[in-house]
């Protein structure tokens, strides 16, 4: 046999040999291997999980792009041709896609998902929604549509199972109401995804993948000290210290295997559990849930060496001697240049983009990936040696804070790897909140608009007769209080520039109070209305024409604004900024004709829980693919806050995770001091002592970690906003959330390591001779 | 509470102690009269070390009494005994006593700390012990960093900076080699002396117990006591 | 123990020779300061050695100018050096009478009912007592003190090292004594 077959054959008894120890080690040995396969099985479900994310989401895409119409199309009708219209409906917080389908010939196309053309009165809706129709809890959503159901759409139509879906057939689309296909599938390209919400989603990957990498490399270390006296005994009977390195890498291997066996069976649970309770909007088929095979397989590949890496690495800094353990780390100073590259490089990869991302090339996101990324690693390095400096420095104080302070005096390294994680995940949730926050300013401004009186905004697609029997259908729904129409002309004064032309907007005094504050208001009243950074406009002759009309169209007439016209402040557009120009009450057009209505308002019973959904239904029967707006549409700002609770939530479980490995250091750390423990309560030294020191040992690192990821947190989420072209502020609320969460769990595994001590420091624990 | 003279300091009266099945204490009395150094010899296993920390207040014995200057231990809170230990007792122990991350003299200082001292106070008076028992030098030295015999002296000095009535000291030499065994019990036996305070001495070393004033014999939990020569 | 006492004076004086011819009163001197410890030797001890050796060729005499008995120096020949060399080189027998008195005590006591535990603990405390002494004694004395007393204390150490394990085996050895259980007991004994 040659000679390198041998060595081979060696190396795999030796990690054989580890193997079998980690399982022989009796009770603390199962213990050990199963904390670590627990550990690494939580952060591989994690990593398969992200894996899976890209996956899901572009099956999902990719059917939800076959399905789209594409507006930009300009066809003429043939026989392989369909008018379609898009629905968006929306039934007690469920959100309805949509389509009206009238197919032009025989060759029409169908949508995916479709397997018969659709006469007017039919219609085919999802699973999901016929269940809802079928159901008490849709008796009212039934009138909406008065067609009968042929069909359902298949999987191939849906984003996924849950979602609400129905194909309208019509007869009733004209040109210019309905978009002309010849087949569906989106040919160009919208540019992916906006660049805030890839922003967003950068971030938070980032955010949540560190911690769960730093806290498998925390697992893998879990119970080290045991093992590291036992590889010691082996010294003692003759292995040397490659051996000893093979045994713990062969140890730590069992454990990772185990762990990416626990990991995927997690992985497939959460997979079974997301699949039943994800909103109906983000569901997708059990099918769509695989991780993208590459990265799954560099998950099964990575982790296990990552695992054997951190464990060869951590045996370098102790020498396994014969009769002990010598920890090698006691008097080596942390150098701080190195550790500030990262940062440094962080900041300097986001630099470029201090002004916004507006203009930036593609391929930004990776910038900004890999600059937040080493940011938050660079928090993780920056950590020990923050933690070193400062606990260095500290001193005095009770006889607790002293135990505390030498202990982490002479190892800080077991804590800070703990802390470490909660430093990194806590700077992300800093950062992303603050960046949330200013998303959130940005998009929903307080319109200061009264919803007193109107909550709800039909946008018509057409404009119509305001006195029109379709307003008296309105009106005439139950819990409907006030309809209130408005209209509009654009109207330009004599001889301004003809581009420099305003918008009139004309409606009864309740409705024109949406779009500006006035104290008083009667039939006859024309107002100017001014906002932030625009010259009020004039009193004075105006030429006013119909909306889609150019400036310099014959039909233009000419208005006058009176010089009693009262200056108004404007109330913020939902989305936009606050707009100026005019409004006048009907009665103040004298002579004009009123133009077409193209937006309703509506005003319902608040203590009517079903009066909107009455009214999109009588808004659906006058035109399917009418749009129902709230006037306030607080609902970004729900949708934004509840990614904020998210966000939290997860903060929380990440800390949690965190505070169940400190509390694995600590009740090992106990564990060995048993003797020691038992010696100090001879001395007469009180339990709230020994617990103080527990507590301020485990703290302390944590304050030290949170400090400065509120630092580093804030810091980030002031670039975020830069980049984001936000207002620059700091997020107290999220900072605030953050520590107090981090605050509870570190006195929380305080509280779970007291019964672990109480019991050690029974008299027993003197008797070790 | 006034002792006259011939009252011991400390007493125990048939005391009895099961761990299981293990009879460790079967009868077992003894008295320890103030300023004295009594050796408790015995073979392993013979209940040396239960004996001691009943005597302690560390174990509570399943019946018997244990009086310290005329109060009954039993009778006493668990926080009652803590405080009696810290401020009545000493101790020291074979080995792992010292607080590794604490410097030897922070170490030697805790005890009074214990007690409520202040640090600078507590680390002057430590400071004293240390070079009384010839130790200055590693004051600043974890106990690590310590060579097994510095420890132990380290570890009496420990014992003795509260000025305790009692000292117990369980087989302190065990783990050194006999000079440095003989420097420890004769720094430590002369510095008991000069305190007045009484020292349980556990032992099976008989040029150990030959530092006492008087031995007593544990076997199969019961106590074979030498007479108080006066 | 006689005998071994004045051999090793003998030597003892052979071996002060070494460094140089003395006189007898010298020789004295010098023996009582290093060995005496309280037993210091006579002046017909010294002479009665010195003339033995002389007859044994061990030392020789060199007279000096001038008369009387006192002024005759003693040299130590080679055949003296070699004595010495091969009696330093020689193991001492080991002396085991105390365990043999004390062992037919013990066994006495067990023949006759009386409680062998009493024999020993009585023994223990005396040794104790007199180590007691010792340890005191050296406390206060010089590094020979010390040395010596040591010496004395290791000794006593190992009597009653041999006490505490003959205690742990009184009832084996009761039981092999007094013959109950003989054959178990012996069976044990020699395998
Ligand atoms: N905490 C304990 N649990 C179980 N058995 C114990 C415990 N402490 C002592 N023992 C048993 O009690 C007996 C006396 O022990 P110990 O007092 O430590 O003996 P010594 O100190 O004389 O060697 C022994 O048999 C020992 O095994
Ligand atoms: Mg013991």
């Amino acid at each position: 046999m040659s000679a390198p077959v041998a060595a081979r054959a060696r190396w795999g008894s030796e990690l054989a040999l580890g193997v079998r120890l980690s399982v022989a080690g009796g009770r603390s040995g199962w213990v050990r291997l199963a904390m670590i396969s627990l550990g690494v099985g939580l952060g591989v479900a994690m990593l398969f999980l992200a894996a899976t994310l890209p996956a899901v989401t572009a099956v999902r895409d990719a059917r939800v792009t076959a399905r789209t119409v594409d507006p930009q199309q300009s066809i003429p009708r043939a026989a392989d041709t369909l008018l379609t219209s898009e629905i968006k409906s929306e039934f007690r917080g469920r959100a309805i896609y949509g389509q009206q389908l009238q197919p032009e010939g025989d060759r029409a196309p169908l949508p995916p998902g479709v397997s018969r053309r659709l006469a007017p009165g039919e219609m085919v809706v999802s699973p999901a929604l016929g269940e809802l129709l079928a159901s008490g809890d849709g008796a009212l959503l039934r009138d909406r549509w008065p067609a009968r159901i042929v069909g359902t759409i298949g999987p191939a139509g849906l984003s996924g199972p849950q979602e609400y879906a129905v194909y309208l057939g019509t007869d009733r689309l004209t040109d210019t109401t309905g978009h002309r296909v010849r087949s569906f599938g989106k040919s160009w390209d919208d540019g992916g995804m906006s660049p805030l919400l890839v922003l967003l989603g950068v971030v938070g990957l980032v955010v949540l993948l560190l911690p769960v990498m730093i806290f498998v490399t925390t697992a893998v270390r879990f119970g080290g000290e045991a093992r590291d006296r036992q590889l010691a005994a082996l010294r003692l009977v003759g292995a040397d210290a490659a051996m000893t390195r093979r045994i713990a890498a062969g140890e730590t291997l069992a454990g990772a295997l185990l762990g990416l066996a626990v990991g995927g069976l997690l992985y497939l649970a959460v997979g079974l559990l997301l699949s039943r309770f994800v909103p109906p909007g983000l569901s997708f088929y059990p099918s769509d849930f695989r991780p993208v095979p590459v990265l799954a397989v560099l998950v099964v590949v990575l982790v296990p060496v990552v695992a054997v890496l951190v464990t060869l690495s951590a045996l370098r800094r102790v020498v396994v001697e014969p009769l002990g353990v010598v920890r090698r780390s006691g008097d080596r100073r942390r150098r701080l240049w190195w550790r500030l590259v990262l940062p440094v490089a962080g900041l300097a990869l986001l630099y470029p983009m201090r002004n916004g991302l507006s203009g930036q090339s593609t391929g930004f996101e990776y910038q900004v990936m890999a600059g937040v990324a080493a940011l938050l690693v660079g928090v993780a390095l920056l950590l020990p040696w923050v933690v070193d400096a400062v606990v260095r420095r500290l001193g005095g104080g009770s006889v607790a804070w002293q135990l505390a302070v030498r202990r982490l005096q002479l190892d800080s390294g077991t804590a800070v790897r703990a802390v470490s994680g909660i430093a990194v995940s806590v700077a992300g949730a800093i950062a992303l909140q603050g960046l949330l926050a200013a998303v959130e300013a940005q998009f929903s401004p307080e319109t200061g608009r009264d919803t007193a009186q109107f909550q709800s905004d039909v946008m018509l697609r057409q404009p119509l007769d305001p006195s029109g029997s379709w307003v008296r259908a309105l009106r005439s729904t139950p819990g409907v209080r006030a309809v209130g129409p408005t209209s509009s002309f654009r109207a330009a004064a004599a001889g301004a520039a003809p581009d420099a032309d305003t918008t009139l907007t004309v409606g009864d005094c309740d409705v024109l109070r949406l779009f500006a504050r006035l104290d008083s208001c009667a039939d006859g009243d024309s107002f100017i209305v001014t906002a932030p950074g625009t010259a009020a406009l004039r009193p004075g002759t105006y030429a006013v024409r119909e909306r889609s009309l150019p400036a310099t169209d014959p039909s233009a007439q000419s208005w006058t604004l009176p010089a009693a016209a009262r200056t108004v402040p404007a109330h913020a557009d939902p989305g936009l900024d606050a707009q100026s120009g005019l409004m006048a009450t009907p009665g103040a057009l004298a002579g004009l004709k009123r133009p077409l209505a193209d937006d309703v308002y509506v005003g319902v019973d608040p203590s009517d829980p079903d009066a909107l959904d009455r009214v999109r239904n009588a808004a659906a029967h006058l035109d399917p693919s009418v749009l129902v707006w709230p006037v306030d549409p607080r609902s970004i700002e729900n949708a934004l806050a509840s990614i904020r609770q998210g966000l939290l939530a997860g903060a929380t479980a990440l800390l949690l995770l965190i505070g169940a490995s400190m509390l694995v250091n600590v009740a090992e750390q106990l564990r060995e001091r048993r003797r020691l423990l038992a010696v100090l309560v001879a001395f007469g030294t009180r339990r709230a002592t020994l617990t103080g020191s527990v507590l301020y040992q485990m703290a302390i690192p944590v304050a030290l970690g949170l400090g400065l990821a509120v630092l580093t947190g804030s810091g980030l989420a002031m670039v975020m906003q830069a980049l984001a072209s936000a207002p620059i502020s700091a997020d107290w609320f999220g900072i605030g959330a953050t520590s107090a969460v981090a605050a509870l769990v570190v006195l929380l595994t305080t509280a779970a390591s007291l019964p672990l001590l109480w019991r050690l420091t029974r008299p027993g624990g003197l008797r070790s001779e | 509470m006034v002792n006259s003279a011939n009252d011991p300091l400390l007493a125990a009266d048939d005391l009895h102690l099961s761990f299981g099945s293990t009879q460790a204490l079967n009868s077992a009395s003894l008295r320890v009269y103030a300023g004295e150094v009594l050796a408790l010899m015995g073979p392993s296993g013979s209940g040396k070390s239960t004996l001691l920390h009943c005597l302690a207040g560390i174990l509570t014995p399943d019946t018997g009494r244990v009086t310290y200057a005329g109060r009954d231990l039993s009778a006493m809170s668990d926080s009652e005994r803590s405080a009696l230990r810290r401020t009545e007792f000493g101790f020291v122990f074979q080995f792992g006593q010292l607080v590794p991350e604490l410097t030897c003299l922070e170490n030697v200082a805790l005890p009074l700390r214990l007690a409520g001292v202040g640090r600078r106070q507590a680390q002057g008076a430590a400071a004293g012990w240390l070079a009384r028992l010839e130790v200055a030098d590693v004051a600043q030295k974890r106990p690590g960093q310590a060579s097994g015999g510095q420890g132990q002296r380290v570890a009496v000095a420990r014992a003795l900076v509260s000025r305790p009535r009692v000292i117990f000291a369980d087989e302190p030499t065990g783990a050194l080699d006999s000079l440095n065994g003989e420097r420890v019990m004769q720094l430590f036996i002369a510095a008991a002396r000069d305190t007045g305070a009484a020292v349980v001495l556990v032992t099976h070393e008989p040029r150990v117990a030959a530092y006492s004033g008087r031995e007593a014999v544990v076997r199969d939990g019961r106590v074979r006591e030498q007479e108080y020569a006066l | 123990m006689c005998i071994v006492a004045v051999m090793s004076v003998g030597f003892a004086l052979l071996g002060l020779l070494e460094s140089g011819p003395r006189h007898g009163y010298d020789l004295k001197r010098s023996y009582d300061q290093r060995f005496g410890q309280g037993r210091t030797l006579h002046y017909g001890q010294v002479y009665s050695t010195l003339a033995r050796l002389l007859k044994n060729g061990l030392v020789e005499v060199e007279s000096e100018p001038g008369d009387g008995p006192d002024r005759k120096r003693y040299a130590i020949t080679s055949a003296g050096v070699t004595d010495v060399a091969t009696w330093l080189s020689q193991a001492e027998r080991p002396e085991p009478y105390l365990q043999s008195t004390l062992y037919t005590k013990v066994v006495l006591a067990l023949l006759t009912g009386r409680d062998a535990a009493d024999v020993l603990d009585a023994q223990r405390a005396e040794h104790l007592r007199l180590m007691r002494e010792l340890t005191r004694r050296k406390t206060g004395g010089d590094l020979a003190d010390q040395l010596v007393c040591d010496y004395a204390l290791f000794h006593l150490e190992a009597d009653l090292r041999w006490l505490e394990l003959t205690a742990a085996r009184l009832d084996q050895l009761a039981g092999q004594v007094t013959g109950h259980a003989a054959g178990q007991v012996v069976g044990q004994v020699h395998p």
